[in-house]
């Protein structure tokens, strides 16, 4: 017997940052925007995303949604009702979506006749951090009934995004929401991050978002 | 949660290393995880005595290493390591810093096998 070290330097999510940084090099070729919209359980991303899709289609831009779940479809049909095409991805059990799972439910469709494409991972602050789905921008989304000090308790999550979302600001006062320790906290974590105050119900701050969007579309990788 | 998931991908890129090293043991797998990597090394280690059973790294240690998170700060000029998760700020002098160098790494760094002389 004798005795090897063997030097592998190996990501352990190899083969799903290989297939990630294959879906980023599709994405860019057909010129669609990808995001990935993460967050806890009941944040409200349905909801957001329901409001997002409705109104940029209003705007005539063309958009497509992948919602994760561990089970049922019901998220795809909330969010097919904005008229857009929607894909529910059930991961009985698993608690993330993986880049192996978008790609097999991208089959089918013509990537270059969309303008974004929203894809909302299984509701849950951990996991998601360490999947590439090949997306340009990470959205991490926090409402005012979770409390102000999630993304210091989350710092993974909040730190690899690239926007924030404040969700359901129409009710922040009488949930006490303090908005000020949440902007904070948020920049602690990322600084200078784009945030974005937002209600779907009332459409409070969608025109900046969809504003951002809009540049985020028209910026070449 | 999906420290199951990391331990399967690791037994993954383990046996097919091993196809190069037949007959060998495996005695150690050797992980660098950055501390923002949102991975637990006890649930890690836990989820690898079930998932390597029967596989070839049955009975092998698993060895991780904790990275720090390293970020660049621009007036200081130079990479530091943060203080605390809860706030990336430079330590020196308090300037808030988002550029990442160290942190995230989901890494197998290397394995320590026994081989099996070969009969001349």
């Amino acid at each position: 017997m004798t005795t090897r070290i063997v030097e592998l330097r190996q990501g352990i999510l190899k083969k799903n940052d290989e297939l990630a940084r294959g879906l980023r090099g599709r994405y860019e070729a057909a010129g669609v925007l990808v995001l990935n919209l993460v967050s806890s359980p009941g944040t409200g991303k349905t909801a957001f995303l329901e409001r997002t899709l409705r109104d940029l289609r209003e705007r005539g831009a063309k958009v497509a949604a992948l919602v994760g779940d561990l089970e049922t479809d019901n998220d795809a049909r909330r969010l097919a009702a904005s008229g857009a095409p929607v894909r529910q991805i059930n991961t009985h059990g698993i608690c993330h979506l993986e880049a192996e799972m978008v790609a097999k439910h991208l089959d089918g469709w013509e990537l270059a006749d969309l303008d974004y494409l929203f894809i909302e991972n299984v509701g849950n602050l951990v996991c998601p951090s360490s999947y590439d789905l090949g997306e340009r921008i990470r959205v991490a989304l926090l409402s005012v009934t979770e409390g102000e000090d999630k993304p210091l308790k989350y710092p993974t999550l909040f730190n690899s995004a690239d926007a924030a979302i404040l969700t359901k600001m129409d009710i922040a006062e009488p949930c006490g929401f303090d908005r000020a320790t949440a902007l904070k906290n948020i920049n602690e974590i990322r600084p200078g991050i784009r945030i974005f105050e937002t209600s779907a119900k009332t459409g409070a701050g969608m025109t900046e978002w969809l504003a951002y969007l809009a540049q985020e579309k028209s910026r070449r990788p | 949660m999906h420290e199951l998931s990391i331990v399967s991908s690791i037994v993954d890129s383990v046996t097919t290393t091993l196809e190069a090293y037949p007959g060998a043991q495996v005695k150690e797998v050797r992980l660098r995880i950055g501390a923002l990597a949102s991975v637990v090394e006890d649930s890690l280690q836990f989820c690898y005595g079930i998932a390597t059973d029967g596989t070839p790294l049955e009975g092998s240690k698993l060895v991780v290493r904790i990275l720090p998170v390293v970020m660049h700060c621009e007036r200081c000029a130079q990479d530091i390591e943060i203080a605390s998760l809860q706030s990336f700020r430079c330590p020196r002098c308090d300037e808030p810093v988002s550029d990442l160098r160290q942190g995230r790494e989901l890494e197998i760094e290397s394995i320590e096998i026994d081989e099996v002389e070969e009969k001349v």
